[in-house]
Formats: structure tokens, C-alpha cells, sequence
């Protein structure tokens, strides 16, 4: 996968660019904790006005599509076994068996071990950071609680990135940002970074899971969306799944508004997953609406955005049988999974 | 001093609460002499479509239950019943315009009608489940299974089917595990939704039944043709296009139970409609 913008960047680069050469913890600080603080009000009120719009029709098959080309379709299970997973990769193929046009999603998203039977189900359709096909994602860094020391985050990080996952999704360790050990965290994301690098010197992708349920704070969410971005994050992701709040409206509205702000700052493009708890098309739609009205329209690539989902996508293809057919489906019209 | 009298508003039961129409429609419920009587929700092809999620999403904690206790709990209804008999004959002399003697003896018929029912819960799979006879060293045996999420046109004659002919079409159907999705009598609702509120106070599950209110005409279309809807009663249906309702139902497999005229007495061959008859077979012994 390719950004607009080339990924020359070695990890920590953009913090050296913005706050000089000299990168102390206490210029980060003095940079996170100098951000002008989040009007949770204004921020609520904005995301509820962003859901009032009525999306029907033709930019609704249109928005049905977006949401199943930018899906990382997920399964973050402990009973995962091959099996599980070559089914989630059949899906991810072929998501309507019964409607040929239905896109295929952006990647898989599953456990490191899991890599191998991902890549190997894929086979040919495997996009290997390609433009097209599909992706295999990795959780990595002792997800979901990324309580591990780093020497394991960073062998679990190079073991899936050996295996061949394209995308990296690391957890952040809230523990260290609560404490307000900023520099902890920025250190763990630019080595698993580095560790992201593949023996050709290209590097994974990686995305950056803020657990924002556990963050307490929007001011937290703001401040921990532009640590990961001067770390070298490509995306910045909400959730594991794995934690309740998921994602919600008004933190994506939030992180995407950091993503505005690093555009106009820098000129480059940061990606956005929300993650967990998106499980209507309808909430999906409104989703789509927001990075439209925040980032624009040209955010809604696979390359900038993505669902992390498991079972959002059925019932995207349900409405889309129904904007197909004229009549409601149901759930035995679509595999499990 | 005089007071205002507050009246009741009819919403619709769906998922065991009790919404408004998803659409914000409401519609004049009248007395036969065209007096008004309240504000009804109309229910839109949206609100069918939330009471199918919330019926199937029903199925399987009803279907699971024993027979013993989807008796229990449908006798439950008929005690409900009995205890707000003075709310339904008020109810049905507004709306049907019809003496308290004759409402009085429908509410009777409707109590009567789901103690019937209730009794069958868990004797009908003796009936028509069976041990066949085969020629081999196992067991064959037929029980019958519900059909899942049944679809109802309640009857719609002028007088005496507001609250006996719904009673009428959902007992039979939900006493075998099957959910419903029921649109009530359209000119008099009222006493489907004071149903509603009987249901939803008598261990009925939340989800099992789902009344709506309004246009079977504008409704029952959308019913027919949904894919996960499996079975179609149109007792009520005999004034619509029912033959239409028939085909689409057919596009995907549904049961159909074609209309019929008058109110459906208690039968067998209601409970039948809705059951699928799985047949299975079983080693006599490990050896």
C-alpha cells in the first residue's frame, strides 16, 4: 500500500522536523501538554449534528460500497483456528456470494500467529502492500492490554511482519500515558516502528491503537492522537474491540480533526480506523459523513480509512441486497463468521 | 373543580417496548359514528422491518423453552386478561360500537381462546410428532419443530374480531415457539395495543409478539416479501391483493396460510400451519 505522500520518513522523523533536533521529553511535553484543550460539548454536539444527515439512495449504494472497500475485516478471537481464519479470508474474497459486484474489503485483520494461514488462504488475491487485493493485518504488541516488556512487543511485532502481515496495528501503553510518561510511549512506537521494517528496507504499515476508552479524557484522546502521529504512525485507531467505550462518534470527529490539523501543518496525509462497536450500516454511514465533512471526501480510500469490524459487514451486505432485491433479506442470507 | 382528562397515547409493541412509529405517523382511530377516540401510530415498512429483527432475534430463547412453559405463560395471558376484562369492553364499545353484553362476551372468547391454546403447549408434539416404524435396529421419530418468525394479517371485520381475532392468529402460532409480527385491526386497534401491554407484563419474552398498528394494505407487502420472515398468515388479508402477497411470499420460500372469512375458531390445523416436522433417527442401543 502506498500513501500520496512517500513513506521516506524514517520513524521519529516528524517530531524532529516540528519540535527540532534536539528531541527531549520535556520539548514533547511541552508540546502535548500545550494543545489547546477539546470543547467536549461542541464536540458532542458536532458528531450528533454530523448523524442527523439522511443518506439515501444512490450516494447510499455508494456509502454501502465505501464501507465494505474500507473494511478490515476482523477476527480477534482465542478460539481462532485456521479454519476460523481461512473462512474470515473466503469472506473477505467473495463477501456475497449471491452478488458478484460486491467489492471485496480492504484486509484481514487478525492475531501474529495467525499470519501465516491469512496469507496462505489469500494466496494470489494477497496485495502484499499492493494497490490491489486484500491485506493482512496484524495485532501486534501484546494486544489487546500491551502489557509486555518491549524486547516481546517488538519480537511479536518482527515475528508477524517475517510471517507477511502488510499492516501492523500496535496498542500504545495507556498504563505509561496515564502516568504521563509521554516519552515511554513515543519511544515504544518509533521501535515498533523500526520493527515494522521489513529486509528490503520498506517498512509495514503500522497503525496505532489509542484505546481511547480507557484514556478517560478527550483532552487525553487530542494528546495521545498527536504523540502517535510525531512517532510515525500512519493510522491512528481508536479501539481494540476489546474495551467498552469502542469506538465512538465524537473521538473519531476528534482524532480526525488531529488529522485535519497535521494535513494543514505538514501537507501529509495521517489514516483513520475507528474500531469496535460499529455494527449498523446506519452508525457506519454516519462515520463516512464525518470524515467527508472533516478531512474530505478524499480520506474515504482504503489507503485513509478503514472499519475495523467483524460484524458490521453483514449487515452492509444485507442492506445492500435489499437496495438490490426491493425486500428485506435476513441473516440466512449471508455466511456467518 | 373540573379536571382535564389525560388521555392514553397507542404506540406500538415491538421488542417487548413500547415505540413510536419510526416514521413519526399517527392516524385517527374513530368510533364507528365517527367520534374520535385517539391517535393510533401508523406503522411504516421501517417498523416492520425493527418488529422481524426483534422477532428473530426472539425465536431462540422462545423456541427453546418447553412446551410445560410456553403454557404456563400463555395461561398467564388469560389471567392478565381476566383481571383488565373492564379495560378491554370499554375499549371494544368505543371502537366497535357494540353493547357491553356483546363486547363483554368477546373479551370471555378471547380468554378462552389462549387457555384453549395454552392447554395444546405441551401435548401438541404428541400429536404430531411420532415414533415411525422401521425395519433396522434404531429408532425413528418425528417431532415437530416451530417454523420461526411468523408474519399475521389480523382479522379485520367490522365487529367482534378487535381483540378475540388477533388472539385468534397469535396464540396458535406462538404456542409452538414460533415469534410474530402481527398488524392489528386497522379501524380499531385500540385493545391490540392494551393486548400489548397485558403481553408485555405476563412473561411473554419481549420480542415474541409484535403488534403494529395501521394500514395492513401499506404493511403487509413488505412483510410478504421479506427474506426472513418464514411464514404468512393472511387470516385477515381477504379485502387486499392477497394473491400478490402470495407470489412474493413465494420468492422466498415463506408458509402461506391463505385469508379466510369470519374469525378463525380454535383449531388443530392452525397450530399445524406454523410447525416444521423433523424426522430423525437414533441407534436402539450402544453395543
Amino acid at each position: 500500500m502506498t500513501l500520496d505522500h512517500p513513506v521516506a520518513l524514517a520513524p521519529a522523523d516528524r517530531a524532529v522536523q516540528l519540535l527540532g533536533g534536539d528531541l527531549t521529553e520535556k520539548a514533547l511535553r511541552l508540546h502535548l501538554d500545550g494543545l489547546s484543550g477539546v470543547d467536549a460539548v461542541g464536540l458532542e454536539q458536532r458528531a450528533a449534528g454530523l448523524s442527523t444527515r439522511s443518506i439515501k439512495t444512490s450516494s447510499k449504494a455508494w456509502a454501502l460500497d465505501t464501507i465494505i472497500r474500507t473494511c478490515d475485516l476482523t477476527s480477534l478471537e482465542g478460539a481462532d483456528t485456521p479454519g476460523t481464519i481461512r473462512s474470515l479470508v473466503a469472506k473477505a474474497v467473495t463477501p456475497d456470494a449471491t452478488d458478484p459486484e460486491t467489492p471485496r474489503v480492504a484486509a484481514v485483520c487478525v492475531y501474529g500467529d495467525m499470519v501465516p494461514y491469512a496469507v496462505e488462504a489469500l494466496g494470489s488475491l494477497h496485495a502484499a502492500g499492493g494497490e490491489s487485493g486484500i491485506q493482512v493485518a496484524a495485532v501486534a504488541t501484546a494486544f489487546p492490554s500491551g502489557r509486555a516488556s518491549l524486547a516481546i512487543k517488538l519480537a511479536d511485532t518482527r515475528e508477524a511482519v517475517a510471517a507477511g502481515a502488510d499492516e501492523i496495528d500496535m496498542v500504545i501503553d495507556r498504563g505509561a500515558f496515564l502516568a504521563g510518561s509521554f516519552a515511554v510511549v513515543f519511544d515504544q512506537i518509533v521501535a515498533v516502528k523500526e520493527a515494522c521494517r521489513r529486509t528490503d528496507g520498506t517498512y509495514a504499515h503500522l497503525k496505532v491503537i489509542l484505546e481511547t476508552g480507557e484514556l478517560q479524557t478527550y483532552d487525553n484522546v487530542k494528546r495521545a492522537s498527536w504523540l502517535a502521529i510525531l512517532a510515525g504512525a500512519d493510522f491512528i485507531k481508536t479501539s481494540t474491540g476489546k474495551v467498552s467505550p469502542a469506538a465512538t462518534l465524537p473521538v473519531t470527529l476528534l482524532m480526525l480533526e488531529v488529522i485535519r490539523d497535521w494535513h494543514r501543518l505538514t501537507g501529509e496525509k495521517i489514516g483513520m480506523k475507528p474500531a469496535g462497536g460499529i455494527r449498523a450500516s446506519k452508525d457506519a454511514v454516519r462515520y463516512l459523513v464525518t470524515v467527508a465533512e472533516t478531512v474530505g471526501e478524499e480520506w474515504l480510500t482504503p489507503q485513509l480509512w478503514r472499519f475495523g469490524a467483524s460484524s458490521l459487514l453483514n449487515d452492509v451486505l444485507l442492506q445492500r441486497q435489499k437496495l438490490r432485491t426491493g425486500h428485506y433479506s435476513g441473516p440466512d442470507y449471508v455466511t456467518v463468521n | 373543580m373540573s379536571r382535564l382528562t389525560v388521555p392514553k397515547t397507542y404506540k406500538l409493541y415491538v421488542g417487548g417496548k413500547f415505540p413510536r412509529s419510526e416514521s413519526g405517523r399517527t392516524y385517527e382511530v374513530a368510533t364507528p359514528k365517527g367520534a374520535f377516540l385517539a391517535n393510533a401510530a401508523q406503522a411504516s415498512r421501517k417498523d416492520a422491518r425493527d418488529a422481524v429483527v426483534a422477532a428473530r432475534s426472539a425465536v431462540g430463547g422462545w423456541a427453546g423453552a418447553t412446551g410445560y412453559n410456553r403454557g404456563q405463560v400463555l395461561y398467564r395471558i388469560a389471567e392478565l386478561l381476566e383481571g383488565r376484562r373492564a379495560q378491554f369492553v370499554d375499549e371494544i364499545v368505543q371502537s366497535e360500537g357494540v353493547s357491553a353484553t356483546a363486547a363483554g362476551a368477546q373479551v370471555d372468547a378471547a380468554i378462552d381462546v389462549w387457555v384453549w391454546y395454552a392447554g395444546w403447549a405441551d401435548k401438541y408434539a404428541q400429536v404430531a410428532g411420532n415414533a415411525n416404524p422401521v425395519a433396522g435396529p434404531y429408532f425413528n421419530i418425528s417431532v415437530p419443530e416451530p417454523t420461526g418468525v411468523v408474519a399475521i394479517i389480523a382479522p379485520q371485520q367490522a365487529t367482534g374480531a378487535s381483540l378475540l381475532g388477533l388472539a385468534a392468529v397469535v396464540a396458535p402460532a406462538i404456542l409452538t415457539g414460533n415469534t410474530v409480527v402481527v398488524v392489528a385491526h386497522e379501524r380499531a386497534p385500540l385493545s391490540a395495543i392494551s393486548l400489548g401491554e397485558v403481553l408485555a407484563t405476563s412473561d411473554v419474552p419481549g420480542g415474541v409478539v409484535n403488534i403494529l398498528t395501521g394500514s395492513p394494505a401499506e404493511i403487509a407487502p413488505w412483510l410478504a416479501a421479506h427474506a426472513d420472515v418464514n411464514a404468512l398468515d393472511l387470516a385477515g388479508a381477504g379485502d387486499l391483493e392477497w394473491v400478490d402477497l402470495q407470489i412474493a411470499a413465494a420468492e422466498t420460500l415463506t408458509r402461506v396460510l391463505q385469508p379466510e372469512p369470519g374469525i378463525p375458531s380454535p383449531s388443530l390445523d392452525r397450530i399445524g400451519a406454523f410447525i416444521e416436522i423433523k424426522t430423525v433417527w437414533h441407534t436402539k442401543a450402544m453395543r
